[in-house]
């Protein structure tokens, strides 16, 4: 296999790490104004991804970090041309993972409100547009001669564009709420699952409809294969969650969305950025790499770090396995608690 | 405005406000790692007390240091494609290597660092910082590696085929002579702000009447942060002294941009503390210099040649102003701005001297468990992290600002690569929302981190005794958000 196809496919990993992951701690962000009921219950939701948010969050800039070396003009093209999108999805990163870390800092309704708020816009702004940009990315966009995006904001925001975010956002909210049932106790668990179920079924019918609709788009046989296994593992998984088998529920959206991406990406390749103008001037695995040269040192560092970095994320998650339930969050604030840092 | 003068104010105000917590992120978390292991080893509850305390500053710090840094990643390719199309090749390697090396390590350890005070031994959980601190080192060399290349291009040849710069070798990148004296530069830099932190608040709340049972407690962490920040600042000079001589070497211009010296001046060049008057070199009216001091600072003998800008231009001219297709071709001029250089370079020195000073004279003070009856002591302490912090904004502004006409040296120009795609309502609006968003963040910060300093250590409480792996099932947890 050449190089440039490997790296096509550890992007491709990189980002169905990231959107396995951070996917529901997405949901859970989001679902915080429905699933709790009071100030402990979201203190446990947020527990539940408290050790492990940030080091979701770290496969994006992977995946970013890799295509700049791996595919400069892909990242060049993409970052340069989908502009104001990314510039959303900065500021709610941002301010999302403030939310994580100050909204406790201070035992203040108002203060822990608008952090709430932030978390919540936070999560769901970029679970919407990453799914914009990723149908608009397998549809093609206008690109010229120059590799240059040509559209503007509302060339990206299409039917098809729309209802790839819509699944992405519902998908995730499923994936938060499976999570919060496998990870919590008591009273919230039992809601989380039943939600999970409700927000799953339309999820499911969203992401059929768009699966579809990009198979007849740029599908290929293998496409609809892993297309057809990935809505099998969501009605699974929700059948699953219904008859109360938590983990094998979040095992079954931790793989529908794997697979969802895993087709998405089927569905691009060899083009990394189809040009709408004239497929002449589309962005593909050849014409956007890096040379063999650097595609060689990165193999290296990959083949040798990877299983390490999957290795002690792994174990944070072991360490990390037991269910929280109300009674486990500290009755004082930490703002006031001696024991915490 | 253009778009390429809009990315440039992007880039200098984003880069240099998330500089304002990196250093303290990179020092404070090899601090932290040591008081704790300090505590493990001796005992001590002073130690924990004090880890403790360090450690949520650190945090409310961190957070801001990583939130800032994502947008680094992103306005390469957002703001400045076309030099991400020519460099890519050289320049996203590195970056990519920071992501998988140091962004999953201190990500995933501090994470278990801060809930993993009821689920890991005392050991382990003490080596979760460290192994966060190896991160931000990791992450450091990586990301300087990337900057050297661009001060001092190295280990690629440009292929006229596809018009940009590709790696030939991976080494020559990861050892540029440039990057083997910045590196411990800005490692020494983040340890002397990290020192002055603890200094800093320390005598704050040494001299707070309602602190004045932990005096003893304070009293330890002036002594520690007054070492750490004389120590560290001796190796900021020695290596800030050897990056001298590497710049005269491969940056000539940027040296005598620093000194605003027009002329070549064939052995024994002066170093001009201050210059009033006119600093872009027309007219001198009042300077106060030290004889031969420039040319011991770029090349190590008092009667060495240090070559002026006016050369330089002309020499650049010859060799960069001839083929106006030439990414390097400028039809501007070939010198930095002068007063920015030398102000900076100036402010930099200065601001870290006076910190340097600032730690040596609070560790005479406090020599032998002596407590200084001087009022100014927490004024002074407090003075010094921001000192040093301003010297490093400083340090980069004149770094940056230096290699200008260019974004690589000799290689690139700034304006050629900025994104030819963006429209100057695009770029402004990234301009506007990403400043006024960091002008918001930086008074929640700033509030907290008073706050907690205000409030200082809490009393010795033993953390849990817990077999590998967790505690009683049923127990609140030590920690949660």
């Amino acid at each position: 296999m050449e190089l440039t196809t490997v790296w096509f496919a550890l992007i491709a990993v990189l980002w169905i790490g990231y959107f396995c992951l951070e996917g529901f701690d997405f949901g859970v962000g989001m679902l915080l104004p429905v699933l709790a009921k009071d100030e402990t219950e979201r203190r446990v939701m947020i527990n539940t991804v408290g050790p492990v948010w940030d080091g979701n969050e770290v496969w994006v800039l992977v995946a970013g970090g890799a295509t700049f070396a791996a595919f400069p003009e892909w990242y060049a093209t993409l970052f340069s041309g989908f502009y104001l999108p990314l510039l959303l999805i900065l500021v709610a990163l941002i301010v999302r993972n403030l939310a994580f870390e100050y909204r406790h800092k201070r035992d203040d309704d108002r203060w822990r409100g608008r952090w709430d708020l932030a978390l919540i816009i936070g999560s769901a702004v970029p679970a919407l547009l990453w799914g914009v940009a990723f149908a608009n990315i397998v549809a093609g966009v206008p690109i010229d001669a120059d590799k240059e995006f040509t559209g503007t904001l509302f060339t990206l925001l299409n039917p098809f564009g729309l209802l790839g975010g819509l699944v992405t956002l519902s998908l995730f909210a499923t994936h938060g709420a499976m999570f919060v049932a496998l990870k919590t106790d008591g009273d919230i668990r039992h809601r989380a699952r039943d939600l999970a179920v409700r927000i799953g079924t339309v999820a499911a019918l969203l992401a059929v409809v768009f699966l579809v609709w990009t198979q007849l788009k740029t599908g290929t046989a293998l496409t609809a294969v892993v297309f057809a296994a990935a809505a099998l593992a969501l009605v699974t998984g929700l059948a699953a969650a219904h008859v109360g088998r938590e983990g094998w529920a979040f095992v079954g959206t931790f793989v529908t969305i794997g697979l969802a991406v895993a087709g998405l990406f089927l569905a691009l390749f060899p083009d990394v950025m189809p040009s709408t103008t004239d497929p002449a001037f589309s962005l593909n695995t050849t014409n956007a790499a890096a040379t063999a040269y650097t595609l060689k040192v990165m193999t290296w560092v990959a083949v040798i770090f990877t299983p390490v970095v999957l290795g002690y994320q792994a174990w944070t998650y072991w360490i990390f396995r037991k269910r929280i339930a109300v009674h486990h969050i500290p009755v004082v604030a930490p703002t006031a608690s001696s024991t915490a840092p | 405005m253009d778009v390429l003068e809009i990315a440039r104010w992007q880039f200098g105000i984003i880069t240099v406000y998330h500089f304002l917590f990196v250093p303290l992120t990179i020092g404070l978390s090899a601090v932290i790692a040591g008081l704790e292991t300090a505590w493990v080893r001796t005992g001590k509850e002073d130690y924990l007390r004090l880890t403790k305390f360090f450690g949520r500053l650190f945090l409310i710090n961190f957070a801001i240091g990583v939130v800032t840094g994502i947008v680094q990643e992103f306005q390469f390719g957002m703001n400045w494609s076309d030099y991400s199309r020519f460099v890519g090749d050289v320049f996203g390697a590195p970056l990519a290597i920071e992501g998988l090396l140091a962004f999953f390590l201190e990500s995933t350890f501090l994470g278990l660092w801060i809930f993993g005070w009821d689920k890991l031994p005392r050991g382990l959980h003490a080596a979760t910082m460290w192994l966060v601190h190896l991160g931000t080192l990791a992450s450091a060399y990586f990301i300087l590696a990337a900057n050297s290349w661009m001060q001092n291009p190295v280990g690629y040849r440009f292929n006229p085929d596809t018009n940009r710069a590709e790696l030939v070798d991976f080494w020559a990148v990861m050892f540029n002579k440039v990057q083997l004296v910045t590196f411990p530069h800005v490692i020494l830099a983040a340890y002397m702000t990290a020192g002055a932190f603890l200094l800093g608040v320390g005598a704050y709340l040494y001299m707070k009447k309602k602190h004045e049972a932990d005096r003893p407690l304070y009293h330890r962490a002036i002594r520690i942060g007054a070492a750490i920040t004389l120590l560290a600042g001796i190796g900021v000079v020695i290596t800030g002294d050897l990056q001298g001589k590497v710049m005269t070497e491969v940056q000539p211009m940027k040296m005598a941009a620093a000194e605003g010296l027009y002329e070549t001046s064939n052995g024994c060049a002066p170093f001009s503390l201050l210059t009033i008057g006119t600093p872009d070199g027309q007219e001198e009216k009042f300077s106060v210099t030290v004889p031969c001091l420039l040319s011991f600072l770029g090349t190590g003998s008092v009667d060495g040649t240090v070559e002026g800008i006016n050369p330089l231009r002309e020499e650049y001219v010859e060799l960069y102003g001839q083929d106006p297709t030439a990414k390097a071709y400028t039809e501007g001029d070939y010198t930095p701005v002068i007063p920015i250089t030398y102000w900076s370079f100036r402010f930099m020195m200065g601001l870290g001297f006076f910190a340097a000073g600032g730690a040596a004279l609070i560790l005479w003070l406090t020599r032998r468990g002596r407590t200084p009856g001087v009022k100014w002591l927490g004024a002074l302490g407090l003075s010094l992290p921001i000192a040093v912090t301003l010297a490093s904004s400083w340090g980069w502004i004149f770094t940056e600002m230096g290699r200008q006409p260019w974004v690589v040296f000799g290689l690139m120009t700034t304006e050629s690569g900025v994104s030819p795609g963006v429209s100057t309502f695009e770029a402004a609006t990234s301009l506007v929302v990403l400043t006024a968003l960091y002008a918001v963040l930086a008074v929640v910060e700033i509030q907290l981190l008073v706050t907690y300093v205000k409030k200082g250590a809490d009393p010795f409480e033993e953390p849990p005794r817990v077999p590998f792996g967790g505690a009683d099932d049923d127990a609140p947890l030590t920690f949660a958000y």
